[in-house]
């Protein structure tokens, strides 16, 4: 056997809810291919992924949407299995395959009976280096991926909004395009940039397998050995680093598109995780919008009733800074001018005053009890190492763990006080229009 | 980030670590139970899905059923492997339940079941949920009521002192009526921007009629204007009742533990007589009908359909071998490997009974650019033909009954998974031992089987289309 374990390693979540430590082992091909292995022996079941380290932060100038397209072409053949040959060998034996593309990386992943596990080796090693890209389905699915954005985008007034602020925030950073691509991009990639591309990312020392479940680790490495090992390493990849400006006062988008009611969206810009200050970030966004009972639904939805719903989002879980947002559909006959000043005062009074213990405990349990529950899924659990993977080492759950157990109330004002501002933020109002007819 | 607002897709909540907040993925096409369109259909979905499964070794789930002197069905599984406890309970109180005249009443009890207590306020409820990172939710459905609790093992007391103040002890204050009231219409106001739910509401009134199935499980506007506080509470003391229910419990709690927390929480819980609801059987009436909705869309939303089985119909394994390799298999259907992978024309298109106590639906959905619409409907059309007339060849039937079989031990690797499909097959009266028959009912089909399901719920002459689109551009020719 060629490949070498790096380590083995028995996570200790120190939260004392958190008892069942799993334990992951970490394998290293010469090629570069990393792969982590967390056995799981409670349900007979598996999950095999593949993260390949390109997202469509790394696509180049007027070709977004390029990761997504070729996500969507490795389910359409090698000169082995031709199209759609994949999903059907996988369903056929009661397995479910998907994928999925960020903006920092894309994810392939098979679900299956744990005495399956094995076909997912030779499929994904297959496609990782075999692909064939044929002309014709390369244009049929550019449509089907059009199709998507349509559904997905152009038609849901709040994603719209949501596309036009993270454009309007960034100005050089590519975080600022879709990760489906603009249509008039989509409508200039060809197989030549997919091929490309594929070249470039698809390659053993870009990606990470990690596999979890009823599995045996020293089996499973045994066949990812052998169906791996003669995959090429590919270039080293050279990224250029993160250079968005910093924003110099607000910036404001509005949108008039068919909807039923306004919306508002307003985006800070922030750091990403392991940064010191993500970690009150997190917390900040759990008493902001962690359930019925926070800041934003009591006040907006609950007490004014100005507002349907009203919720934030932060994820650290990026190469880059990225943003906070915060979002409130108004309620019907509210203005959003007094949505948008709720939210303003939210975020007021996170600035001056001093949240409570109990919130921030509350906040601190979610976060626990999330991890926990999360563990109730292998899918889920094999996931969340791949997220830590691709920002630099899965160990560093432990990091984030740790660092949230830390924070106070003061790093929450704190945190509030240096992102929560004028200057950093850009505000984005839909506007509803209308037009409907009905005949039969 | 936005889906999170909309749709009420995991039980779970929502908290921003990876793994669940993951956000604004381009999934090449949604995991399939939540990949349909409209919450109310989420319900049907997620049933068919239930039952879509294999009990491959019946043991593993070692499940425990008991019926207690008040009459309230009690399923236990036990797994220790993880501190975590999912309660699971159905109440048989749902949509067909309501007067026709309050439409949205079983929902809108389910909602405000967390908004208020005698011992606690609505405030009090949410946070001392949140305080334990679990979740507790009602909500109602076309036949019955649901009310889940996912709490980590040592918070179970806490859990389950909620769980029962809840069930037992809603007070329906007339403040919270009113807010509820305002929030519910308000998001089906809201819900009018997605083409998908003016496709499916329409959908359903049309299959549906004057079956209470036909109507949204929120009600409108107006009906529910009409709902007091009586009615509520009536409809609580009425069908919230042990003998009427059915209580399922997966994860890591004893046998001796889950009897303790009974006798503690549910031991004032009295049953009562619960007088039956005959909603009468659903006709299939033989007409062919078009809805246009004109908005300013750039894809055409397309439902196309009929009305279709009951859950307790003896074609029903039938109907599922059939649908997998119609439109239901995923990316193996016939339907995506036409409409997506060979003409280009949707992301989605998919096909499925949903699968009521009742005649539920058959429903093909696809969405594509409005000038597309019309060479979509005539290909799902052909398609339908196709299989009514043409035997599925041997590879399809065996394809699709080693997917219906094979994908068991997926459809139950969680404990949130087990708590939920022990209830349904209790609802359902399927039995402990649809485990190993599950297999049996599967392989049994054969393909003049498949084609005379298809013949007989498959009515393409006679569907109910609803196009949601730009009229003008989509011209439709039906």
């Amino acid at each position: 056997m060629k490949y070498i374990k790096v380590i083995v390693l028995i996570l200790l979540l120190s939260f004392p809810a958190v008892p069942d430590a799993a334990e992951v082992k970490e394998y290293a091909l010469d090629n570069g291919l990393k792969v982590l292995i967390i056995e799981e022996h409670k349900a007979p079941v598996a999950t095999f992924q593949v993260w390949y380290r390109a997202g469509s932060r790394d696509e180049p100038a007027g070709k977004s949407g390029l990761s997504h397209l070729l996500e969507h072409m490795m389910f359409k053949g090698t000169a082995k299995y031709g199209p759609s040959v994949l999903s059907r060998i996988v369903q056929k034996n009661g397995g479910t395959n998907n994928a999925y593309t960020t903006k920092n990386y894309t994810v392939y992943f098979e679900l299956f009976s744990s005495d399956r596990i094995m076909l997912s080796v030779d499929l994904e090693a297959d496609r990782m280096h075999n692909l064939t890209l044929d002309p014709k389905e390369v244009l049929s699915e550019r449509d089907v991926v059009m199709e998507e954005r349509r559904l997905r985008y152009e038609d849901d007034p709040q994603r719209s909004l949501f596309e036009d602020v993270a454009a309007a925030a960034f100005k050089v950073h590519p975080y600022q395009r879709p990760v489906i691509g603009w249509m008039s991009d989509l409508k200039s990639i060809g197989r030549d940039d997919l091929c490309n591309y594929y070249k470039a990312y698809y390659a053993p020392n870009n990606a990470v397998i990690v596999a979890a479940g009823d599995i045996s680790s020293e089996a499973l490495m045994k066949e990812i050995s052998a169906h791996f090992d003669n995959i090429p390493e590919g270039p080293q990849i050279q990224r250029t680093a993160n250079s968005e400006p910093e924003q110099k006062g607000e910036k404001r988008i509005v949108l008039k598109k068919e909807a039923e009611l306004p919306y508002i969206l307003m985006a800070y810009h922030v750091p990403s995780f392991p940064h010191e200050d993500s970690y009150a970030l997190d917390v900040l966004n759990l008493l902001l919008a962690g359930g019925k009972s926070t800041r934003l639904y009591q006040s907006l939805v609950y007490d004014k009733k100005i507002a349907l719903n009203a919720s934030a989002d932060y994820s650290g879980f990026n190469n880059d800074p990225y943003l906070f947002f915060l979002y409130a559909t108004a309620a019907p006959g509210k203005d959003i001018a007094d949505v948008e000043s709720a939210l303003i005062a939210e975020i007021k009074s996170l600035q001056t005053e001093m949240p409570s213990d109990r919130e921030i405990r509350k906040a601190k349990n979610q976060i626990e009890a999330s991890f926990v529950m999360g563990q109730d899924s292998v899918y889920l659990q094999a996931m969340k190492y791949g997220m830590f993977e691709m920002l630099g080492d899965w160990r560093l759950i432990d990091t984030y763990l740790e660092g949230i157990r830390k924070v106070t109330p003061e790093d929450v004002v704190k945190a509030a006080r240096r992102y929560f501002n004028e200057e950093n933020k850009t505000t984005g109002i839909l506007i509803p229009v209308k037009k409907e007819k009905r005949e039969e | 980030m936005n889906s999170n607002l909309r749709t009420p897709q995991s039980l779970q909540k929502s908290v921003p670590f990876p793994a669940t907040g993951a956000q604004r993925r381009h999934v090449r096409k949604d995991t399939l139970p939540f990949s349909c369109p409209g919450s109310w259909l989420l319900h049907a979905v997620l049933l068919i899905f239930f039952f879509c499964i294999l009990l491959s070794d019946a043991d593993a789930l070692n499940v425990n059923r008991t019926v207690l002197p008040n009459g309230l069905t009690v399923l236990h599984s036990e797994n220790h492997s993880l501190p975590i406890v999912m309660l699971t309970l159905i109440v048989k109180g749902g949509q067909v339940h309501e007067p026709d005249a309050k439409a949205g009443l079983a929902n809108l009890t389910a909602e405000l079941l967390t908004e208020g207590t005698k011992n606690r306020t609505s405030r009090d409820i949410s946070e001392e949920i949140d305080f334990i990172g679990a979740s507790l939710d009602a909500s109602a459905g076309n036949d019955f009521t649901t009310i889940s609790l996912s709490v980590l093992k040592k918070d179970i007391q806490k859990g389950a002192e909620l769980f029962s103040d809840i069930l037992l002890n809603p007070t329906f204050p007339q403040v919270e009526i009113d807010r509820k009231k305002e929030l519910i219409s308000g998001s089906l106001k809201q819900r009018e921007e997605e083409p998908s739910f003016l496709a499916g509401r329409a959908f359903r009134q049309e299959v549906f009629g004057e079956h209470p199935y036909g109507r949204l499980p929120e009600g409108s506007p107006e009906s529910l204007r009409d709902i007091t506080q009586e009615d509520l509470a009536r409809f609580h003391k009425e069908y919230f009742r042990p003998n009427n229910s059915i209580l399922s419990v997966a994860g890591d709690l004893t046998n001796a533990e889950l009897q303790e927390l009974i006798q503690r929480y549910l031991d004032g819980w009295k049953k009562a007589d619960v007088s039956e609801r005959k909603t009468g059987r659903l006709k299939r009436e033989m007409i062919r009908k078009t809805i246009k909705i004109d908005k300013d869309l750039t894809q055409a939303n397309i439902i196309l359909g009929n009305l279709g089985i009951s859950r307790h119909d003896p074609d029903y394994y039938a109907v599922l071998v059939m649908n997998y390799i119609l439109g239901g298999g995923g990316f193996s259907s016939r339907l995506m490997s036409s409409v997506r992978d060979k003409m280009g024309l949707a992301y989605d298109v998919h096909s499925y009974f949903s699968a009521n106590n009742e005649e539920g639906a058959f429903q093909v959905g696809l969405q594509t650019k409005n000038e597309s619409a019309n060479t979509a409907i005539s290909e799902v059309l052909q398609q339908i033909e196709r299989i009514r007339k043409e035997e599925v060849s041997n590879e399809e039937i065996s394809e699709a009954k080693s997917y219906l079989t094979g994908s068991f031990p997926r459809r139950l690797d969680t404990s949130r998974k087990i708590a939920d499909f022990l209830a349904s097959v209790e609802f359902f009266h399927l039995g402990l031992d649809y485990a190993t028959k599950y297999p049996e009912y599967i392989n049994a089909v054969t393909k003049e089987d498949v084609r005379r399901v298809a013949k007989k719920y498959l009515t393409p002459e006679y569907y109910i289309l609803v196009v949601v689109a730009d009229q003008k551009k989509a011209e439709l020719k039906y």
